[in-house]
């Protein structure tokens, strides 16, 4: 029973944590068609960011989450401009992959550069660090933390979606952008805005869920097939889809993990290659035609 | 890409491709003389472009994205490798062995990853290559785990050229067995099964409706890419006498692309370029800071994606074409 208890929360909390990375990627492959590979790299900038400020400019914790959102999307910026453009929508598979590719090496090795190629701890504050009584059980605080903002942002991102007037031009964008840009909807402020919203969502969680993830020299390489298999499996585009995929491969990865320790990701992408079979457009997501 | 190299006159078959196993005659002979201490390095160079120009089988000629191939490869390079400790050490039994456990291995992952196009087929390479990367490490009774396969000492060629130190035999034997693959493959290719596969890649819709079903020709396609790999994976496995986990990698799957599509997908001319090119900047850099390698990779596949991205074989062969129409003009 406390197995179980202690795997559900590890299982819920790793899945918080894929859920919050990914859902940007997602709603940009959703929107826009590119498959970025780089998203990982973005959330890594913002780790290394986050770190940084924590440890050798001293501020509080919800500070360095700020520099560390606003930091990576400033980073994205010149990438949108000069590169991200030219791939939106159109682009064939390989080419958005290589181009991706080459900005994930890229920004692995500016950064390194910069920051040191070293494990980037990112101290928790006094509040989050110790165990949260919960009436019944003791919980790792953080772990509660990553989950409460895990629901934070599925519900700021449903009401974005649904209830604004943003929203409402995202998904006619998302749905027909042909039809879209000729009612008047500026496509390509839109696009542009999603973009900075998924990259700051994922330096977000880069940061948030360090403890899970750390930040480390190759976290953009490592992570990067898991954030893809996460918006492949949900869904592009679709909230309920990333957030259900997350927690169904963070229960796999952390079940295999606690049960089958020497199988390593063997199970997880074994159930990966009978959904994407199975559903190829994911659990919850559209056929884009 | 539009078929634009299908030869008009076919009276003389055998002059093309006599000349291209001259060409990579002449390179390796280049190797051989000037670099006699790089041998070992030239050797893994062939190894790999035999996994480059598989690759460019199923993306360059089939359309096909893929980040999983290394799978082909690695199962090669196990299985020749496995072979070669349980007693089978005769080299060409061992690329035998290889091709066999490559046309395998190919054909299970082109029938669950050509049934789909873009993403699910994107991670479902992905998924494959991981799949097949856990099992080596897992399998460590039989791969040697994450030690790696070692002890593997295949017996002399034909039973006449020992393997010796310097990778004198296991070049001459790598760049043997290229000539032929490669010559064969540049038959395969201007077949009429290699010039549908072009046809499917560049309208499927359109392939459909004249009547050709796509999907078992796209899983041939990949049992033959698995076969090139299988060889490409024991050869390396009998020259370098070990086999890692490197070679299953995921990260050996996406160098290889950034190869193919350096030199030119499409081409298999391309594929040997941007090979040797990536490889030999690889070694050279490679000595520097891991971190300022990848910076200067990242920045060169940026370019090229950018600025050139059908490959640098692409400006090469329409120079090609101009000169030979203005000789025909004249």
């Amino acid at each position: 029973m406390r197995t179980i208890f202690s795997i559900m929360t590890d299982a819920v909390a790793y899945g918080m944590v894929l859920f919050i990375i990914s859902i940007g990627l997602s709603i940009m492959m959703g929107l826009m068609r590119v498959v970025n590979l780089a998203h990982g790299a973005f959330a890594m900038i913002g780790g290394y960011l986050a770190s940084y400020a924590l440890r050798d400019l001293g501020v509080h914790y919800g500070v360095a989450i700020l520099i560390a959102v606003v930091g990576a999307i400033v980073a994205s910026i010149p990438f949108e401009l000069l590169l991200y453009r030219r791939i939106y929508r159109k682009a064939d598979p390989l080419i958005q992959v290589l181009m991706t590719i080459g900005i994930t090496f890229f920004i692995i090795g500016i950064v390194n550069f910069i920051f040191g190629p070293s494990l980037k701890p990112i101290p928790l504050p006094q509040t989050l660090s110790g165990p949260l009584d919960i009436g019944f059980r003791m919980l790792p605080t953080h772990r509660v933390f990553v989950i409460v903002c895990g629901l934070v942002v599925a519900l700021a991102l449903w009401l974005l979606i649904e209830k604004t007037e943003f929203g409402i031009k995202l998904r006619a964008s998302v749905d027909h952008s042909g039809m879209a840009d000729a009612l008047g909807i500026r496509t390509e402020i839109i696009y542009a805005a999603t973009f900075a919203l998924a990259i700051g969502l994922g330096a977000f969680g880069g940061v948030v869920g360090a403890e899970i993830l750390p930040i480390e020299p190759f976290y953009a390489l490592r992570y990067m097939v898991t954030f893809l298999v996460v918006v492949s499996v949900g869904g592009a585009g679709s909230i309920l889809g990333a957030l259900s995929a997350s927690l169904l491969l963070g229960l796999a990865d952390t079940t295999g993990k606690y049960l089958a320790p020497e199988f390593g990701d063997f199970f997880f992408y074994l159930s990966v290659i009978v959904i994407v079979f199975l559903f190829p457009h994911g659990l919850f997501g559209k056929a884009h035609t | 890409m539009a078929v634009t190299h299908v030869p008009h006159k076919r009276n003389l078959p055998f002059v093309q491709d006599a000349a291209g196993a001259l060409a990579i005659l002449a390179l390796g002979a280049v190797g051989y003389f000037l670099y006699p201490d790089d041998l070992a390095f030239l050797t893994r160079l062939i190894g790999i472009a035999f996994l480059v120009l598989s690759l460019d089988l199923v993306t360059g000629y089939c359309g096909v994205a893929t980040l999983g191939h290394a799978a082909q490869f690695g199962v090669g390079a196990y299985a020749a490798g496995i072979a070669c400790v349980r007693g089978v050490t005769d080299p060409v039994a061992l690329l035998v062995v290889g091709l066999f456990a490559g046309t395998v291995m190919g054909l299970i992952s082109g029938a669950l990853i050509t049934r789909f196009r873009g993403l699910p087929q994107l991670v479902l390479s992905i998924a494959i290559g991981q799949l097949v990367a856990g099992l080596a490490n897992k399998l460590s009774w039989l791969t040697g785990g994450s030690d790696g396969l070692s002890g593997i000492e295949p017996s002399k060629v034909f039973g006449i050229y020992g393997f010796d130190m310097y990778s004198r035999t296991a070049f001459l034997f790598s760049l043997g067995v290229l000539v032929i693959t490669f010559i064969v493959l540049k038959r395969f290719v201007r077949s009429p099964f290699g010039l549908m596969c072009r046809g499917i890649k560049d309208d499927d819709l359109r392939a459909r409706m004249i009547g050709v079903s796509i999907y078992p020709r796209l899983v041939a396609m990949y049992g033959v890419a698995g076969a090139v790999a299988g060889i490409g994976g024991a050869l390396t496995a009998i020259s370098t006498g070990v086999v890692g986990l490197d070679s299953v990698s995921f990260e050996r799957s996406a160098e290889v692309l950034v190869m193919l599509v350096l030199g030119g997908a499409g081409h298999l001319w391309g594929a040997l370029a941007g090979t040797v090119i990536f490889m030999i900047f690889e070694h050279i850099v490679a000595a520097a800071n891991p971190f300022h390698w990848m910076t200067l990779v990242g920045l060169l596949l940026i370019l090229i994606v950018v600025f050139a991205p059908r490959g640098l074989i692409e400006p090469v062969l329409s120079f090609w074409t101009k000169f030979r129409r203005k000789g025909e003009a004249a």
